[in-house]
């Protein structure tokens, strides 16, 4: 089993200006991934034979204030190799007043909805996104929710919502 | 007023309105439109153990088109609201709306910080009997079915509804 620590001196060492430092908060530790940087990172760690993560768990958001992250859990199931899963958490932070991520829905598929969802609540562009639409809530939909400064609609298509 | 023995024991004598209302409360034909946890309670009502069937509204429609009955059944977003709206416009009258549960009566727990639910889905549609709960269980919303149809076969007696001419169904008194 490869630890997240061991993940991250790899990783520092391939990509040595776009891997940041190494955060050791309970539960969980990631490594901090400049936005630019995330697609190829992440194509690296799907690639090398020795990580192998074929799985991207989810990719979530949160409003940092300052700036708009994205959190991306990784897991390797590879079986037929034979070796325990381990699993990755990294992060990438975005300036709140153009945040653009670059996109790793080439990486794994599965990332097409998880990043419009991010898109659509969080208000994350990601770029070389296929089709980067909402996907929750209406397409003349205003604001994206889940930021803290979001104000909620007084009406929505004539509907009173007060 | 003695029209009743002037025909044989086994005809009976009644209004039209009364007929149409018995028919129309003894087969309603809901529509299949569950939209949250509400919608497994109505699941719940329509099979065996409940069976809806013994009161005549087991015959749950894929179609507007075919129903009489719109159980809202569960959370209504707004992105639903819109696509409800439809739904109702396409049913025919005489059409009836059921809102089952929180949610559908008031926004239930989104009422205040729910940016995207509909805060009662009277708002959109009329509303014609309330079932409450979280969810309600099934004898609940065979009660609200029961009194809807009782509502039914006293249309035209007490009350009648009026079709408006933007689409919207209002009650008057009768002879409006």
């Amino acid at each position: 089993m490869v630890t997240p620590r061991e993940i991250h001196d790899r990783l520092k060492a391939q990509f040595p200006d776009d891997v940041g430092d190494f955060v050791e908060e309970p539960v969980e530790f990631f490594s901090e991934v400049k936005p630019a940087a995330v697609g190829r990172v992440c194509a690296f760690l799907k690639e090398d034979p020795e990580l192998s993560f074929n799985y991207l768990v989810s990719i979530s958001s949160v409003d940092l204030t300052a700036n708009l992250a994205a959190v991306y859990h990784l897991e390797s199931m590879d079986l037929e190799s034979g070796r325990t899963r381990h699993a990755f958490v990294m992060r990438a932070q975005a300036p709140r007043d153009n945040p653009v991520i670059a996109s790793v829905a080439t990486v794994w598929g599965t990332a097409i909805w998880q990043e419009r969802e991010v898109y659509d609540l969080m208000g994350i562009t990601f770029e070389g996104h296929p089709d980067l639409k909402r996907i929750l809530t209406d397409d003349d939909w205003v604001g994206h929710p889940l930021r803290k400064d979001y104000v909620f609609p007084k009406t929505y298509r004539g509907i009173d919502l007060e | 007023m003695t029209l009743q023995n002037r025909f044989e024991d086994n005809v009976i004598l009644t209004t039209v309105d009364a007929a149409i209302n018995y028919c129309r409360a003894s087969s309603l034909w809901p529509m299949t439109f569950g939209l949250a946890c509400c919608a497994i309670e109505m699941m719940a009502t329509g099979m065996a153990r409940y069976d809806l069937a013994r009161f005549g509204a087991e015959v749950f429609r894929p179609s507007p088109r075919q129903s009489d009955l719109m159980i809202v059944a569960g959370t209504v977003s707004l992105k639903m609201a819109t696509r409800l709206k439809t739904l109702y416009d396409q049913m025919p009258e005489p059409r009836y709306v059921m809102s089952l549960g929180s949610c559908a009566n008031r926004g239930g727990p989104y009422y205040l910080y729910g940016y995207h639910v509909l805060k009662g889905v009277d708002r959109i549609v009329p509303v014609d009997v309330y079932v409450p709960g979280c969810p309600p269980i099934p004898e609940a919303l065979l009660d609200g079915l029961m009194k809807l149809q009782a509502r039914i076969r006293e249309e035209g007696r007490h009350f009648r509804r009026l079709a408006k001419v933007g689409g919207e169904t209002q009650e008057g008194p009768k002879g409006a």
